[in-house]
């Protein structure tokens, strides 16, 4: 673990192998990479040719003999389907209010624990907890041990502080969003917190030392050095938090069950092809996601390129 | 990005203090005071969980809640004669079996990836990645189909493979960041010295490349044992996972929230364990190798 590899020298070393090695043919270079290769290739494209095929056709488990090519009316059922063009709009709002809210409070937290103080230690692990329950386990806990009306945590909290006359609010039925929202906060905020923490501590103190010597403020550096520095950390954040999180699952399944308005994209693709049965519209479904998907993607794996720009010239 | 970047994950460095710390002063105080605080609050519902799983049902589900009542083990108990061995024991298969083949599989592909490139590498590379971002969920029927058609549903073999193909993308970028930092100066020596494969591995590629198998090996582990839809999809009372068994617990009518919480905790015992002994490593693996 050296700090300071640079990639310039290594790069033009690398060239330089490669022409030593060049006498053996491309295939001895290729035949290592070709196991993993296709057997990605299988499971991921083909399965997704299939897919598109299946969202042309009209197919319900239920009636395999009626099965029939139907053209693009599938799309049109899940398009004008409020149903699946609420999930789509819930996709986008969890995501983005999660991927949102746990990176601000990874920031403040990160930038917390950067600092020397009792039990540091002790409290990062703590924070580490949240992200080291299984994702259904966590939302199990939530649903029932902290939001149930009658005996979760939240309830009885505001009984034990304000007596019998505390307010007793029922979480999940009048905030099934925020409910769904803030359990998935929780689990994702000390992933963002540990990417930003590393990201802190990379930072090169001596020349923020030095603009301390200058009589550089708090604010001035945190603004001008330390976000700056951060910038490609809360990118990479971010954009892996959105990967994992708009495909959430497990917590909309456990917590509401898609009711009360919070089905996204993934739970009612699942709930068409589960309980529906109807395959072709599932897939329309997931060709719909796969394309909202790729226009996220597209400027994401920009992002991504150019984080790792150094080590791809 | 990786290659710049390294982070001493211990308290223990001179400088973040050095900067931080002129002088110890009420403001800073009060900063470790609010860490504590926040520190506490992320972990609290954790903590609810383990006391609630040692209390009676009838203690565990009264409000306000009876922080003091006498401790039970009688929720482990009435988990563990739900029969929760079974999908455990499929768990650990898919996950254990998942990851030692996305190891053996993305080694080959990261070193064909760096230490001796084939042409148009990048894009291979980024073919990887792009993988991720398919909506997992698009796969769900073709894949279901498919296991129908080879009478494999409900097979935990199955579901090991398709965790394979889910986390593959993830080793090879962690795993071929690593190697690129194995110096070309010493393959080059050891190729005159006519040092052959399996000495150059040994020797040079897997001092360097060890901590990344283990955080490979580890983020493999936790999101395979995490994983709930598939699982579900694909399995049913033969070769169903403990998340999915975990989701089946809530049926009964009554008292069941010390159960739900001992089974909860019980689960993600092997993931907290992992996690806590290896925290470094989960960095690097969930940033997939690009922070380390």
């Amino acid at each position: 673990m050296t700090t300071t590899t640079t990639k310039a020298p290594d790069a033009k070393a690398t060239a330089a192998a490669s022409k030593a090695l060049q006498r053996s043919g491309d295939w001895a270079r290729r035949a290592p990479l070709l196991p993993a290769l296709i057997l990605v290739i299988v499971a991921t494209q083909l399965p997704f040719v299939v897919t598109i095929v299946s969202s042309f056709m009209r197919w319900n488990a239920y009636y395999p003999d009626k099965r029939a090519f139907a053209g693009l009316a599938n799309f049109g059922t899940v398009l004008s389907d409020p149903d699946a063009r609420h999930a789509i709009w819930i996709t986008v709002l969890l995501t983005v209010s999660v991927v949102l809210i746990s990176l601000l409070l990874g920031l403040g937290i990160a930038l917390l624990l950067d600092r020397k103080f009792m039990g540091q230690g002790i409290v990062r692990t703590m924070m580490i907890t949240p992200f080291l329950i299984v994702p259904v386990a966590a939302a199990l806990l939530w649903k029932h041990a902290i939001y149930n009306p009658e005996y979760g945590l939240l309830n009885g909290v505001l009984k034990g502080v304000f007596g019998n006359g505390a307010p007793q609010v029922d979480w999940i039925g009048s905030h099934p969003l925020m409910s769904v929202i803030v359990a998935i906060v929780w689990q994702w905020t000390p992933f963002m917190m540990l990417i930003l923490l590393a990201g802190l501590q990379s930072r090169p103190m001596d020349v923020v030392e030095a603009a301390r010597m200058d009589g550089a403020s708090s604010w001035q550096i945190f603004t001008n050095m330390t976000l700056p520095h951060l910038r490609q950390y809360i990118e990479l954040a971010g954009l892996l938090g959105t990967i994992y999180v708009v495909q959430n699952f497990d917590h909309v399944f456990t917590i509401t069950s898609g009711g009360l308005g919070t089905a996204n994209l993934p739970y009612y693709i699942y709930q068409t092809f589960y309980t529906a049965h109807d395959y072709g519209l599932a897939s329309a479904a997931g060709v719909i996601v796969v394309i909202l998907t790729m226009i996220v993607a597209t400027v994401a794996l920009r992002t991504v390129f150019s984080l790792f720009k150094e080590e791809t010239r | 990005m990786s290659t710049t970047t390294t982070t001493p994950q211990t308290s223990g460095t001179v400088a973040p203090q050095a900067v931080n710390h002129r002088k110890p002063s009420m403001g800073s105080h009060l900063l470790g005071v609010a860490a504590w605080v926040i520190g506490l609050l992320f972990v609290s519902p954790v903590l609810w969980m383990i006391l609630t799983s040692f209390h009676k049902e009838a203690d565990a589900a009264t409000n306000p809640p009876s922080l003091f009542a006498p401790l039970s083990v009688d929720g482990y108990k009435s988990f563990f004669s739900a029969g929760p061995w079974p999908p455990i024991l499929n768990s650990v298969t898919a996950s254990v079996v998942s990851t030692v083949l996305v190891l053996l599989l993305a080694f080959p592909a990261a070193y064909a990836l760096s230490i001796r490139p084939v042409r148009k590498w990048t894009d291979v590379l980024f073919f990887f990645l792009s993988t991720k971002f398919l909506p997992i969920v698009a796969g769900l029927l073709p894949i279901y189909l498919f296991a129908q058609k080879v009478h494999m549903l409900d097979n935990i073999w199955l579901l090991a493979i398709f965790y394979t193909v889910m986390n593959l993308p993830i080793a090879i970028w962690m795993l071929r960041s690593f190697l690129a930092e194995v110096p070309v100066e010493m393959l080059e020596a050891a190729q005159v010295d006519g040092a052959n494969l399996i000495t150059t591995l040994r020797k040079i590629i897997a001092p360097v490349v060890m901590p990344g198998i283990s955080s490979a090996a580890l983020i493999c582990f936790i999101f395979s044992w995490n994983e709930l839809l598939f699982a579900r999809v694909l399995t049913g009372t033969r070769a169903e996972t403990a998340p999915v068994f975990l989701t089946g617990f809530v049926t009964s009518q009554g008292l069941f929230l010390a159960k739900v919480c001992a089974a909860s905790l019980v689960v993600s015992l092997p993931v907290l364990i992992a996690g806590f002994a290896a925290q470094d490593k989960l960095v690097q693996g969930l940033s997939m190798g690009a922070v380390r």
